[in-house]
């Protein structure tokens, strides 16, 4: 460990998209010897990817084979089932890598700051998904849809669509994923007949993409509903839509929906504008939503415009933005919920700090989709590179954080590990006629990966 | 489904596309960019970032314009294969030959 080497060794904290480009930048050029571990809490790699993308988003799921062929890089290692901050600490880190790439994202959701919002029935966006994603840290029965009748979104991001379309999604279509099964029961036995989601302003605001609004007017059992008026723009709205083709064609397909009308079917989505919630009601249990409609005043700021209303709703998600969770001993900016940095150098007391990066999420803030990333991975490994002489030429005295994991006896789950845990999802499928059904709790996913 | 990418982007090719594609299916001829239909991962990024509103989803191909940039990049790669990387792959061969035949985007000296 002590000395100079040519060889140069980086850490990786966080196996999801943002984590694997950087290990796929750094492996992807040939100057240079390298030698790449990517550390992550969970047992599995791809952060969002698995749990973050819907399940019945198939083919954005198949990004899994490139960052698989990461992984498979010989000069790439994985240890799941790791906590830097507790299992590892930063400053062993920093003494075992030339290079420590932070890539841990955002998995924390921004809060509403209403009245009622910790109300039973009232939950975020995020936990959401990561309960119908399966993730180990989430209890099966966190979510009890058999008393929902209506359910109110709040958010008109891609996340509020995706939360919304499984909420009334055709179960028979959701067999075909790899939901977990724990879920899919509960959503098969779900009452849901409305979903009303709330855009804080108007459509033309709204940071979802064509992409997924097509997909809600193709929902089977589904009609959505969204008020024609609310897509009559006004000069200045029309005139942004000049220069901004993907909201064009964002507000051509919502009144498309108008001009279609209802069908009678069984489930209903509604789209409201301009509507904000103001507090969630109910005595232990929320029994409905006051709403608030909304104007922008001169200044461009969202304003109450009128009497607010009740909406009777046993199911509140937020889905207002996610927001990154500090790792101790990695500097956080509380206000921004990002790791600060310059250039993708991390920044210490507003200097960079040699040898320590950021990309993906904790370091952008947790805007962008997940091509965003590559890009962005790719500019922090130039920088990195470009910093190589200064980095190799620092002793990095060890002991060699591996060794460490091992003397503490934390079950690190590696490649061969994951390799049996996917082979195991794929075998718990196969036994209830679907593809795939994830394992959901994290003594099952470590004792898949023995085998 | 995939997205494919029309002629307003011939010899202009910004290629900022190219930069957001997750998973790298957006591959460089000599006069445009083309999505590779079968690495495509319907993700959406690159229609957004299109400067020359060239992309657009499989189902929002009405004109034949649009229908015929499709089986372009359909038969391209019928001859290239999946190479599964537009990076590590390099420059695509040649363009479609229609393509080639193209006259210059008047768009492309604005």
């Amino acid at each position: 460990m002590a000395g100079t080497s040519t060889e140069l060794k980086v850490a990786v904290v966080g196996a999801g998209p943002a984590g694997l480009y950087v290990a796929d930048a750094l492996v992807f050029q040939d100057g240079r010897p390298v030698r790449v571990d990517v550390f992550d809490r969970l047992p599995t790699p791809f952060g969002l990817l698995r749990y973050g993308v819907a399940p019945d988003h198939l083919k954005m799921k198949s990004l899994a084979r490139a960052l698989q062929r990461t992984l498979d890089d010989d000069r790439v290692r994985f240890f799941g089932n790791v906590t830097i901050g507790t299992d590892v600490t930063v400053d062993e880190l920093r003494a075992g890598y030339h290079a420590v790439a932070y890539t841990f994202g955002a998995s924390t959701d921004r809060q509403l700051d209403i009245p009622g919002e910790d109300l039973a029935g009232s939950a975020s966006a995020t936990s959401f998904v990561t309960w119908y994603s399966g993730h180990p840290d989430v209890p099966a029965d966190l979510f009890d849809l058999s008393g929902v009748s209506t359910a109110v979104v709040v958010g008109v991001g891609n996340v509020a669509i995706d939360v919304s379309r499984i909420l009334v999604k055709d179960v028979d279509e959701l067999r075909k994923t790899d939901i977990p099964e724990t879920v899919l029961d509960r959503l098969a036995h779900r009452g849901i007949t409305d979903v009303h989601v709330l855009g804080r302003r108007g459509p033309v605001h709204a940071k979802f993409t064509a992409k997924e609004l097509r997909e809600l007017g193709e929902l089977g059992g589904v009609d959505v509903v969204v008020d024609p008026a609310q897509l009559e723009l006004g000069p200045e709205d029309l005139a942004d839509l000049e220069h901004e083709p993907a909201l064009a064609r964002n507000i051509a397909i919502m009144k498309e929906w108008a001009e279609r009308g209802l069908t009678g079917a069984p489930r209903r989505l509604h789209f409201h504008f301009w509507s904000r919630p103001v507090a969630v009601q109910g005595d232990t249990a929320m029994t409905g939503v006051r709403i608030e409609p909304t104007k922008l005043d001169e200044t461009g700021r969202c304003v109450a415009a009128g009497e607010p209303y009740d909406l009777p709703a046993q199911l509140l998600l937020r889905s207002v933005g996610y927001r990154g969770i500090p790792v101790p001993g990695v500097p956080f900016d509380g206000e921004s919920g990002t790791v600060p940095s310059d250039q993708g150098r991390v920044t210490r007391d507003g200097q960079p700090s040699p040898g320590e990066y950021v990309a993906g999420w904790i370091g952008r803030g947790p805007v962008g989709v997940l091509g965003t990333n590559r890009a962005d991975a790719e500019g922090v490994v130039e920088v990195l590179l470009a910093d190589a002489p200064g980095l190799l030429a620092r002793e990095i005295p060890g002991p060699d954080p591996v060794d460490l994991l091992a003397e503490r006896g934390v079950g690190v789950v590696d490649a061969a590990g994951w390799a049996a845990i996917d082979a195991a999802e794929v075998a718990l499928g196969k036994s209830l006629s679907r593809p795939r059904s994830k394992i959901a709790t994290r003594e099952e996913l470590l004792a898949a990966a023995e085998h | 489904m995939t997205y494919v990418i029309t002629e307003p982007c011939v010899d202009i090719k910004d290629k900022t596309c190219v930069g957001e594609c997750p998973v790298d299916c957006i591959y460089e001829g000599d006069r445009m960019l083309y999505i590779h239909p079968d690495e495509c991962i319907d993700c959406g990024a690159c229609e957004v970032v299109c400067p020359t509103t060239a992309i657009f989803s499989e189902y929002d191909l009405d004109d034949e314009e649009g229908k015929r940039s499709m089986a372009r990049a359909q038969e391209l790669f019928a001859e290239v294969g999946s190479p599964l990387g537009a990076k590590r792959f390099g420059l695509l061969p040649h363009d479609h030959p229609e393509v080639t035949a193209l006259p210059r985007n008047p768009d492309a000296d604005a």
